[in-house]
Order: structure tokens, then C-alpha cells, then sequence
């Protein structure tokens, strides 16, 4: 009995090794910017760098209208899956995972050729509607995440029974979405949004090839250029991401401690 | 006419006709029961009823009102699921009043509704609890409590009790037959379980591949079977092979012994081999008195039930099981020895093939 334990744990100790020691290296070599001591240099510069605050701040806002454009999108068509349309199921489940089959390269050519200035449809031609192809295109970007997360929580609530049993009580589809279907996957939407914001906040090529002053490129920018900074972004980008996905978990356990409180 | 009417209704699924020409006239406060094995379109039935398939044909009329192809959230009518489908983000005093609010009652009204409901199915402490902190008898009695809150004009219930253990199904069963009596509402019960059906219901819709085999109150269903089906179905029942040697005085032959069918066997041609239905407790262990049926057996098998002896009797091709009550002093008869049994003249039922479509 004992000898089996030691094989998990030492399989578990490799794995926290191979992510933990890069981490450990790229945070000393981030501290490394004054000669001969530790300091925050780095970060105090890349908190100091304008373009820092407005690329992040460009690319949470973008987050935010994807997020939105997302669950617009997503929640409705993964409800009519599971309860009107189960026989589109698998053509469903296709197409959101086409995003990951196909890179953002592609897209971003695909969507050059279609919006370009002198196109049918001209969104290139103007910072804003670039900004919402941009949007759009994160959308995509985030589909297989976003509609697997909301289809898990669908099937967790049985969708079509409480659908139905709201409709004998007599309730129409807006107070039926609102109501009983959101509240009962706001868990699992939250964690498709997260997942989107992280997805965003460090998404390159997209930004880049419609050139949207993004985090992303920023990033790419700073690591091309400077020695210490890239180190501390790409730390802090980690200590954003991480902090997402504690959101979940503490939103997730929130809702279940305040439903056993009272 | 009835409260609940279904005339003519009919559900095909691409190729396949799930339910056949259904016809049924509920009474205003009547309990009635779908009653039928797996897969034979109790469900889709009352799914037609509750408004979530549309009949393929025929008419569906709810007080006089025909409503065939009207949504489900305009019919007002109540259901409960197996699954009980409580709302899991509300309290049981907000799925209570769900529907209430829905339907935009004034604040005061829906407290004091709920705290009524929650009364009837004896839960009035449990309010501000959620689904997952009740057992599955509570949560059902808050569906319950949810369905009835708006004061549907039909209450439907597709099967409700069958997750839950058997103590409970049967004291829960009392309870919503006598909360349906109580509130004199209209009801339609779906089961597979014949105990349930006949211990609940004012009348009983016995089902079969999606075709009404009979209507009847639960003594007609279970002492009056009309076709084999329902009599192999409802309890258990001895079926024989019989020739007819006289439709009018309703004489038959079985393996060789004639006996005579009280009720006639009128439909059947002469020199015809008809299945007709025995019911076990309807015979007895010796020759009886005055104008009974008698039959000379072989007894084949003996099994001591405990209260009651159960004791099969061979003829020849046919056998029946009877039961007789154990008697300490007098021993159960040993196998292989001849017997003879008797049995009343009317007991004797000539069975009915199933409907045509
Ligand atoms: N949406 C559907 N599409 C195709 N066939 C269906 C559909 N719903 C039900 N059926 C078929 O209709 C038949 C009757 O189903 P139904 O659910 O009414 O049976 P039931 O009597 O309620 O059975 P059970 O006791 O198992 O609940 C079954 O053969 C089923 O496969
Ligand atoms: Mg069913």
C-alpha cells in the first residue's frame, strides 16, 4: 500500500516541477532589472509604461463586449440544442469546435478578404468597426469554450423538464430564460467567461493583423525589446489569469454556501 | 360531453404511430389513470394534454374549450413530473409561488397562497428550504403543492411516485388521492403500476402499444377484463383455451370438459377456440354447491404463500392457478393427486381481441 502512494505523488512532483521551476526562474529573473539585488523595477516601469494601462485596459474592455456577445449568442442556441433541436446536437458541437481546428490566421485572412475597404461589408475602414470584427472574432475564438461550459450546466439542471414545468405554470420564454434557465447556469456561464477573458487578455495574432492596440501585441512588442519587462508581464499576465480562475471557484462555492446558509 | 375530452387524438413519430385513435370523457373531478407497460404512449398522451406535442389528430377540449394546438403556459393545466423538476435556484416557498408570480397576483395573496399549499401537503415548516435540502417524498409534495398553487383546471401527474420507496409511494398515494378529492379537481394519472391504478382511480384507461384496451371503474377492469391484454396485464389471471360448442347458452369446451360461460360468449362462431379469462380467488378446491362449473385435474404444483395457498391444477392443455386460504388443520394436497375444482358460471369471461386501430 504504501510503495502504490509513492507513484502518484512522485508523478504529481514532476508535473509541479516542470510548471512551477519556469515560473520560479521567469519571477527571479523579473526581480534581476537593478544590478546586484532584487527589486521591482521592472514592474514599477511597466506599471509607469502608458501603453501598458491602455492596452490592458482596450483589452478588458474588449473581454467584456465578447463576454457579452457570447452569452448573447451561446445561451440560447445551447438551450435550443438540448431542448427544442437535440437531432442538431452534433452539427452543433461541430461547428463550436471548428475554432480549434482552424488557427486564428486563417480567420484573420478570411476576415481581411471579406471586411476589407473596398468590400461589400468595409469594417476595416474605421477603428471602431475594426474593434467589433475584433469583438467578433474573439467570439469565435471563445465558442468551444463558452458553449461546452453552458451546455455542462444545462445538463447538470435538466433544461427541458424545468422548461416544461415552467411553461404548465405558465411562464413564456423571456421569463423562462431569465428566471429558471440563467440563474441555474450563471455558475457555469461565469466559468465560460473567465475562460474567455483569459483568452482574450493574451490573444496576438487577431489583434495584431487588425492592428488593434491590444495587450496581446503589446506583450509581443515589449519582449522584443526589453530585457527585465517582458519577465514581469508575463508574471503579471499569470497573476491575472490565476486570479479569474479563483473567481469561479469562490463565485461557484459563494452561491452554494449562501444556499446551505439559509 | 365531459370536462376533459379527447376525441379521435393520434401521435405519429415519423413512421411510427405512438398513440392510435384515443378517445376518453373525464368528468369534472374525476381521477383517472393511463395504465399500461413501457413505451405504450401514456406519457405522450398526457403530454398532448398538458399541450407539450401537438396531435398529430384529433381534438383535445378542456371545459368545453378546444384546446388542441394551444401553448402549454395558456392552458392552466397543473403537472408533476417523476423527476419532481423543482426550480433548484428557488426556495420551495419560491417554486410554490413561481407560478403565481408568473401570473403577476398582488405581494399578500401569493404569501398567504403559499403558506396554504404548503399546509396541504404538510410541509409548512420547510419554506425557506432548497429542493436539495428535502427528501424525494418532500420534494414531491412540493411539486405538488406548485401544480395545485394556481388552481389548474386539470391536475396531470406522469408517474410521481415511481422514485420513490415503497413506503412512501403508498402513504403519499393516499395523500393525493384524498388532496384530490378534497379540492375536487380533475386528474389524470399515468402509472405502470396496476396496484396503483386500481387502488386510486375512479376509472382506469388500460393501454397497450398506444391503443386504448379498456375503460372501466378498477372492480370492471380487474373482475371484467374485455380483451386478453388487460386481463394478462391487471393482476394475475388465468387464461384458457376454449372451443365453443353454443354461442347463445354460452356452453364451451375446455380439454375435453364442458362447462358453461354464465355471461354468454356472444360474438364467437361455433367450433371456435377463444381464450377466456378465470380469475384465481374465483375458485375453489372442491365440488361447491348448486350450478357451478366443475373440472376434473391433476394437481402440478403447490406453493405455501404464507396467508394464502397457491395451487396449480392441470386439465390437459390448460391449467389454472387458484388460491386458497391456508387452513392449519387441514394439510394442502399432494402433488399428482386428482382434483376437482369448481367455479362460479359468470366467472367465466369470454376475452375480446385487442381494438383494431
Ligand atoms: N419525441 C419522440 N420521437 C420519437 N418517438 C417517440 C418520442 N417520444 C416518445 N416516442 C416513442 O413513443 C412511444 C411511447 O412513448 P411514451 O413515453 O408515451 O411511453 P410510456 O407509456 O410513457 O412509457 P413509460 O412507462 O416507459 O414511461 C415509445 O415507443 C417512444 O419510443
Ligand atoms: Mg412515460
Amino acid at each position: 500500500m504504501k510503495t502504490s502512494r509513492l507513484g502518484p505523488w512522485l508523478i504529481i512532483l514532476l508535473g509541479a516541477i516542470y510548471f512551477i521551476v519556469p515560473l520560479i526562474a521567469t519571477f527571479e529573473f523579473s526581480l534581476r532589472k537593478r544590478r546586484g539585488e532584487y527589486s521591482f523595477d521592472a514592474y514599477r516601469w511597466v506599471f509607469a509604461d502608458n501603453r501598458f494601462i491602455e492596452s490592458f485596459s482596450y483589452s478588458t474592455f474588449v473581454a467584456l463586449v465578447t463576454i457579452l456577445v457570447g452569452v448573447v449568442l451561446v445561451v440560447p442556441a445551447a438551450y435550443a440544442v438540448r431542448v427544442r433541436m437535440p437531432r442538431l446536437r452534433p452539427v452543433v458541437e461541430f461547428v463550436t469546435l471548428l475554432p480549434l481546428v482552424i488557427p486564428p490566421i486563417i480567420i484573420v485572412f478570411g476576415y481581411l478578404r471579406l471586411y476589407n475597404s473596398s468590400s461589400w461589408l468595409p469594417m476595416t475602414s474605421s477603428p471602431r468597426a475594426t474593434d467589433l470584427l475584433l469583438v467578433f472574432a474573439y467570439a469565435t475564438l471563445a465558442l468551444p469554450y463558452m458553449y461546452r461550459a453552458v451546455d455542462t450546466g444545462m445538463r447538470s439542471i435538466d433544461a427541458r423538464t424545468l422548461t416544461e414545468a415552467a411553461q404548465s405554470l405558465g411562464a413564456g420564454w423571456l421569463t423562462i430564460m431569465l428566471r429558471v434557465i440563467l440563474p441555474n447556469v450563471r455558475v457555469a456561464l461565469l466559468s465560460g467567461a473567465f475562460l474567455t477573458f483569459a483568452i482574450v487578455i493574451g490573444e496576438f495574432t487577431m489583434a495584431s493583423l487588425l492592428d488593434r492596440p491590444a495587450f496581446g501585441p503589446y506583450m509581443q512588442n515589449i519582449g522584443a525589446n526589453r530585457a527585465y519587462e517582458p519577465s514581469a508581464l508575463a508574471i503579471i499576465a499569470f497573476v491575472v489569469t490565476w486570479a479569474c480562475m479563483g473567481l469561479i471557484q469562490l463565485l461557484g462555492r459563494g452561491r452554494r454556501q449562501s444556499v446551505a446558509a439559509a | 360531453m365531459g370536462f376533459l375530452d379527447l376525441e379521435g387524438v393520434r401521435k405519429v413519430y415519423g413512421a411510427n404511430t405512438v398513440v392510435r385513435n384515443f378517445n376518453l370523457s373525464i368528468q369534472r373531478g374525476e381521477f383517472i389513470s393511463f395504465l399500461g407497460p413501457s413505451g405504450c404512449g401514456k406519457t405522450t398522451t398526457l403530454r398532448m394534454i398538458a399541450g407539450f406535442e401537438i396531435p398529430s389528430a384529433g381534438t383535445i377540449r378542456i371545459d368545453g374549450r378546444d384546446v388542441t394546438e394551444l401553448k402549454p403556459n395558456q392552458r392552466n393545466v397543473g403537472m408533476v413530473f417523476q423527476s419532481y423538476a423543482l426550480f433548484p435556484n428557488l426556495t420551495v416557498a419560491e417554486n410554490v409561488a413561481f407560478g403565481l408570480k408568473v401570473a403577476r397576483r398582488p405581494k399578500d395573496e401569493i404569501a398567504r397562497r403559499v403558506a396554504e399549499m404548503l399546509a396541504i401537503v404538510k410541509l409548512p415548516e420547510l419554506g425557506d428550504r432548497y429542493p436539495y435540502q428535502l427528501s424525494g417524498g418532500q420534494q414531491q409534495r412540493v411539486a405538488l403543492a406548485r401544480a395545485l398553487a394556481v388552481k389548474p383546471t386539470v391536475l396531470l401527474l406522469d408517474e410521481p411516485l415511481s422514485a420513490l420507496d415503497a413506503k412512501i409511494r403508498i402513504s403519499l398515494r393516499e395523500e393525493i388521492r384524498s388532496l384530490q378529492r378534497e379540492l375536487d379537481i380533475t386528474t389524470v394519472y399515468v402509472t405502470h403500476d396496476q396496484e396503483e391504478a386500481l387502488s386510486m382511480s375512479d376509472r382506469i384507461v388500460v393501454m397497450s402499444d398506444g391503443r386504448v384496451e379498456q375503460i372501466g371503474t378498477p372492480f370492471e377492469v380487474y373482475n371484467y377484463p374485455a380483451t386478453r391484454f388487460v386481463a394478462s396485464f391487471v393482476g394475475t389471471l388465468n387464461i384458457l383455451d376454449a372451443r365453443i360448442v353454443d354461442p347463445a347458452s354460452g356452453r364451451v369446451v375446455i380439454d375435453g370438459q364442458e362447462v358453461i360461460a354464465g355471461r354468454g360468449v356472444n360474438g364467437a362462431g361455433v367450433g371456435e377456440v377463444r381464450p377466456m379469462a378465470l380469475r384465481p380467488e374465483a375458485i375453489t378446491l372442491d365440488g361447491g354447491n348448486g350450478d357451478r362449473n366443475r373440472m376434473q385435474g391433476t394437481i402440478e404444483e403447490v406453493a405455501f404463500l404464507g396467508a394464502v395457498v397457491r395451487i396449480r391444477v392441470r386439465f390437459g392443455e390448460n391449467a389454472v392457478l387458484l388460491d386458497t386460504f391456508n387452513n392449519p388443520g387441514v394439510a394442502p394436497p399432494p402433488r399428482g393427486s386428482r382434483a376437482e375444482v369448481s367455479f362460479g358460471r359468470d366467472d367465466l369471461l369470454l376475452l375480446q381481441d385487442s381494438a383494431a386501430d
